[in-house]
This record gives C-alpha cells, sequence and structure tokens, in this order.
C-alpha cells in the first residue's frame, strides 16, 4: 500500500518507522528509511526559519502519484511518505521515506528513486529565512540533473 | 464565483493567496484569464507570463494557454516548484 501524506505539525520519525515496520508480512525481509532534516545551513548561508508552501490537495496527490510510480518501477508495493509543510525549524524532520520489500535491493533502489522525484517533482514551494532576509528556492541543479538521469 | 490560488513567490506579487472572482463571460482559456489579471495588475500579469508558470484546473494540471478556463471552480497559479 503507498500511504502519502502531508503534515503541518512535526511528527515523529521513530514512532511513524515502528508503525510502518509493524505492518510488514511475514514474507517482507527488508525496510528502508530515509529522514531528511531541516539544515541550519545553505549554501553557507544561516538559515533561522524554513517555509514550505503546499497545494492541498493538489500536494497530497502528486506525492501519492510519485510514489506508486517508484513503486511500481522497482517492484515494491509498501512505501510510506511524510512531508512536512508550514513553518519548519532547523532540525526538524522534513520527509520520511519508508520502503519495505522481501529483500534490501529493491527497498533501497525506490526510497532512492522517490527522493529523486521528490526533490524536484513535489508541489512545494520553499522560503528560506536567514539573517539577510527570506529567499524562494528552486531545485538546484544537482538535484534536477538526477532527475532527469533518472528519466532515461 | 472562482477561486484563484497563487502560490510561492506568485503569492506575495498578487498580495495574497486567494480571490474569489466572478469572471466575466468572454474569458474561456488560461491565455485570457491571464490578460484579464494583467489587465488590473500589470505586475502580476508579468509575473504570470514568466517561464515555468504551471496551471491547474480544479486540482489537475492543464498547462498551456488555451487550456478551458470554463467552469472551473478552483484555478491555481504555480511558479517552478522547489521540491521537497
Amino acid at each position: 500500500m503507498i500511504r502519502a501524506s502531508v503534515s503541518l505539525e512535526p511528527f515523529s520519525p521513530d514512532a511513524e518507522v515502528a508503525r510502518f515496520s509493524s505492518l510488514r508480512g511475514d514474507g517482507c525481509g527488508a525496510v528502508v528509511t530515509f529522514i531528511g532534516y531541516c539544515r541550519g545551513r545553505s549554501k553557507n548561508r544561516a538559515v533561522t526559519q524554513l517555509e514550505l508552501e503546499h497545494y492541498p490537495g493538489f500536494t497530497e496527490a502528486e506525492i501519492s502519484r510519485l510514489a506508486t510510480a517508484a513503486g511500481e518501477k522497482h517492484d515494491v508495493k509498501d512505501l510510506l511518505v511524510i512531508h512536512r509543510a508550514g513553518a519548519i525549524a532547523t532540525g526538524d524532520p522534513i520527509v520520511l521515506v519508508a520502503a519495505m520489500s522481501a529483500h534490501r535491493a529493491a527497498a533501497f533502489a525506490a526510497v532512492e528513486e522517490l527522493m529523486d522525484y521528490l526533490k524536484t517533482d513535489a508541489p512545494f514551494w520553499k522560503r528560506e529565512t536567514g539573517p539577510d532576509g527570506a529567499h524562494w528556492i528552486e531545485p538546484t541543479a544537482e538535484d534536477r540533473i538526477r532527475r532527469e538521469e533518472r528519466a532515461k | 464565483m472562482t477561486r484563484l490560488l497563487f502560490f510561492g513567490r506568485l503569492r506575495d506579487v498578487a498580495g495574497q493567496g486567494e480571490r474569489l472572482v466572478d469572471l466575466p463571460a468572454d474569458i474561456g482559456t488560461v491565455g485570457e484569464l491571464r490578460a484579464w489579471l494583467a489587465n488590473e495588475d500589470a505586475d502580476l500579469g508579468a509575473a504570470l507570463q514568466a517561464g515555468g508558470i504551471h496551471v491547474v484546473v480544479d486540482q489537475v494540471l492543464r498547462n498551456g494557454a488555451a487550456v478551458s478556463v470554463r467552469g472551473a471552480r478552483e484555478i491555481a497559479f504555480m511558479p517552478p516548484l522547489s521540491g521537497g
């Protein structure tokens, strides 16, 4: 099952991973997780707050679509995505992606693929606030290159 | 009434994230809607013409000036996605 949600409140990756893993059947031999955190620096600028704007309904649907695509590509049926939106404090988790599969390779591949999709294609608008004011952020060239490599 | 939504830097330019409007009967496409908005707010018009703006009509991504907005309840203008 694909479980995708956007949370306006901080969430506990530990509790979510525990809940997700508890759903595994006896054919599951691997759970792979990725947790992304809000860094306190970006391109050598201090970041005091990150704001992620989303489009309620549309953003969740798009994340589900991306997760379904990553799962189908690697034959992984169970994926979990929790993505923060709203005002995020530095150090807080922003995204949790978890996959379960019979063996580790498929789960690793699905998580990495889905993270690459999310970094460029998820409908979020990101604004970093630092000592020199607030800036809207767009995907980095590196993110785009990784995404294009995926599309080949 | 049609709900117009503006995200990211477009929200800043529009001054608000949401506008409820009565679309005139002669506005049938995204291109005509952009021109109508530009007529009353040149800055917003310029921002909506910039590259990389995506348009979502009733929660479905529908890029292109010729896309119909007739009968739409919600039209969202999205600047380039920041990603997660």
